[in-house]
């Protein structure tokens, strides 16, 4: 049965995969990707890293996926332009990609893996905790140190997006905490005898005189 | 576990948080505040790494040994000058934001980190580090396309080199079992029984590592991001950024891989000779100075790998010698570009270097030696570097790489020379702005280093040659 499920999730990520370079609609290309990474995920779990298979897709498929598919929608990227060196370039790319592919064939035929390399593996196997617990058990102690470079990596690079973008705009409104704090009551109210029956229609509009008029009303009607 | 080991590091990270908030919290622009103060932690830093004694920590990951204290304190002192360079430039320039110093001493933190990997993991997030915050730092001008194209490309071309060591490290660890540099070498011991795949692995490492060296064929980005980059940014990536990967290389290649050296030594060696000839060839035909800096800085990391090729002690002695003197020319060398301003403009033609001597001499006299130092005359301290160098090489029979070295530095002497040709015989160009103190301050005390190197090299070698034993012994 999970073989099964295997070759089912293998075949699907494999097709979903070749799509995603081959279609021509770049958001279908998108959505192909998060189909490879749902089945990528599945995969996971079946070889019981159901860690790995929940990060998968909580941050590939539900952020960085969701973030290409916007840049991709909102982008004005003429697509066609950006193919157009496609056929010149073919050849070198074939032939580039050919090499790695021959190197990465030799590397699977002539794999072997070290024999002590079972003895000096960072963590074993874990037999009695889910991977989960295991990965938590390593990651705040032994590698406290990767984890907290890391935390470092993520704030250069908040630092840097705003760096990079975020610009003081002029004119931009902005709230004053203080200014408000410091009104008083006579600033804001005008307690005004206003006759009775007498309607808007009579006295007509009022405006503060000491507030400036938004910009876009016509002349503010003074009060009769 | 003594995480105190890693005090330095620990110690900058922390004070970049309190500068960070510092200045966000301030209302006015304080970025000369925060690099003072970025500054000060440089310092405290230095300190605690030569207080801190011989550990190994965080289960193995972190080492701090004599080689990593002796780069660091290169690293530090790579990341303070360039620093004190940016303090009146990034003001005339109108883009001094406080992040920048912050950003140069988490750039700073990632490289230490480097230094004292003696995990594949740790070598990788500390580039990581290292690389993400010089990436912001070439985009700093954000209104200067040619600074925004630098950013992106070095960017771009940076992300596929962290791939590619990614690759190698993953077959290192698939083969091994283990990503610590140490536990790799008990696991090479048997060079005759390897699989291909290690051998993919070590060239996969290498390849990641010799593009931030920018050593050919991985040197493609270099004179556009030098060009683009606001020229404190290029100061700094000429200096601290290319000691960080050098260090981890040696580390990684003579400890990690020392058993296997049949089969990354060649690869060393084509790196190099490449490095040495393209860098002194392509440079003839710039007319634009920083670009010739990036030609320069590309050859000058091929002698440097001459004494990775080789791999005694003498050669690691040799290349922490260079890499003392590289970052102290450089760092002046580029203190002496800032300088060439024309109404608040940065000017960096070769040609506009022209009547130097009549308008500024004491600026062209400094400029000089640094040229003399760059192209190896003596008693410069260039000359010294490459002496080492070069003296390892013929020590273990590399002819070939001494030979080619001694030649292509012959031609280096061309454009070298070719830029004090301008500066003291070429027709007057109008005389450049007045000099700010702190460019001033690091072109003279660099351009007094670099000429008095040879009155007492003594302390300089003999840490260079005590941090080699280190790492090899």
């Amino acid at each position: 049965m999970i073989t099964l499920f295997f070759y089912l999730f293998s075949a699907v990520l494999l097709g979903a995969s070749a799509m995603v370079v081959t279609s021509r609609n770049p958001v279908h290309a998108v959505l192909f990707l998060i189909l490879a990474f749902l089945n990528a995920a599945a995969l996971f779990l079946i070889a019981g890293a159901e860690f790995l298979a929940l990060t998968l897709v909580v941050v590939y498929v539900g952020a960085v996926a969701v973030l290409f598919l916007f840049v991709v929608m909102m982008l004005d990227v003429d697509f066609v332009q950006l193919r157009e060196g496609f056929q010149r370039y073919a050849p070198v790319g074939a032939a580039v990609g050919l090499v790695l592919f021959g190197e990465l064939a030799a590397v699977l035929f002539g794999w072997e893996a070290w024999s002590g390399s079972f003895a000096v593996r960072g963590s074993a196997t874990p037999s009695s905790v889910s991977n989960t617990v295991a990965l938590g058990q390593v990651l705040y102690t032994h590698y406290v140190y990767l984890f907290q470079l890391s935390g470092l990596i993520l704030l250069v690079a908040m630092i840097g997006a705003i760096v990079l973008t975020h610009r003081e705009r002029r004119g931009a409104l902005r709230q004053d905490i203080g200014r408000q704090q410091a009104r008083r009551v006579d600033e804001t109210l005008e307690i005004l005898q206003v006759p009775s029956r007498a309607g808007a229609g009579q006295i007509g509009l009022f405006r503060p005189k000491h507030l400036p008029s938004p910009v876009r009303d016509r002349e503010p009607v003074e009060r009769a | 576990m003594n995480w105190q080991a890693a005090a330095p590091e620990i110690f900058l990270a922390c004070s970049g948080l309190v500068i960070l908030l510092l200045g966000v919290s301030l209302r006015q622009d304080r970025s000369k505040l925060c690099t003072w103060l970025t500054l000060g932690a440089f310092g405290v830093a230095g300190w605690l790494v030569v207080g801190t004694s011989p550990a190994t920590a965080y289960e193995g990951l972190y080492v701090a040994d004599g080689f990593a204290g002796f780069a660091k304190l290169l690293i530090l002192a790579g990341g303070a000058l360039s620093m004190i360079l940016a303090l009146d430039y990034n003001a005339q320039q109108r883009i001094a934001r406080f992040e920048f110093p912050v950003l140069v001493l988490f750039s700073t933190v990632g490289m230490m980190t480097m230094a004292s990997a003696a995990n594949l993991m740790t070598l990788y997030i500390g580039l990581e580090l290292q690389s993400l915050a010089i990436y912001v730092l070439a985009a700093f001008a954000r209104d200067d396309i040619r600074s925004s194209e630098a950013g992106l490309k070095y960017f771009v071309l940076s992300a596929l080199a962290s791939g590619l060591l990614l690759y190698g490290i993953s077959l290192a660890y698939g083969f091994a079992g283990t990503m610590q540099i140490g536990q790799l070498a008990t696991a090479m011991t048997d060079p005759a029984n390897l699989p291909a795949g290690v051998a993919v692995a070590v060239a996969f490492v290498i390849a990641g590592l010799a593009f931030k060296l920018s050593a050919v064929p991985f040197h493609m980005w270099t004179p556009d991001v030098y060009q683009g980059a606001p020229t404190p940014v290029t100061a700094f990536m000429s200096t601290a950024p290319k000691v960080a990967p050098f260090v981890v290389l040696l580390r990684v290649m003579l400890v990690g891989f020392g058993h296997v050296g049949a089969q990354w030594q060649p690869i060393i060696e084509i790196v190099s000779i490449a490095s040495m000839i393209l860098g002194s060839l392509a440079a003839i035909a710039q007319s634009n100075i920083k670009r010739l800096m990036a030609y320069s800085s590309i050859g000058h990391m091929g002698y440097a790998l001459i004494g990775l090729a080789v791999g005694t002690e003498a050669g690691v002695r040799g290349v922490l010698i260079y890499l003392l003197t590289y970052i102290v020319m450089s760092a002046g060398t580029f203190a002496c570009i800032i300088a060439m301003q024309r109404r608040g403009q940065q000017v960096d033609r070769i040609a506009d270097l022209g009547g130097l001597a009549r308008n500024d001499l004491p600026l062209a006299a400094v400029m000089a030696i640094f040229m003399f130092s760059m192209a190896g005359l003596p008693p410069m301290a260039g000359f010294f570097g490459k002496v080492y160098v070069f003296l390892a090489a013929v020590q273990a029979g590399f002819w070939t790489l001494a030979i080619i070295g001694v030649l292509t530095s012959v031609v280096g002497c061309f454009y070298y020379l070719r830029v004090i040709k301008v500066m003291f015989f070429d027709g007057a160009e109008a005389a450049f702005d007045r000099r700010t103190a702190s460019v001033s301050a690091v072109a003279f005390a660099a351009g007094a280093f670099t000429l008095f190197f040879f009155a007492m090299p003594a302390p300089f070698v003999g840490a260079a040659a005590r941090a080699a034993r280190v790492l090899l012994g």
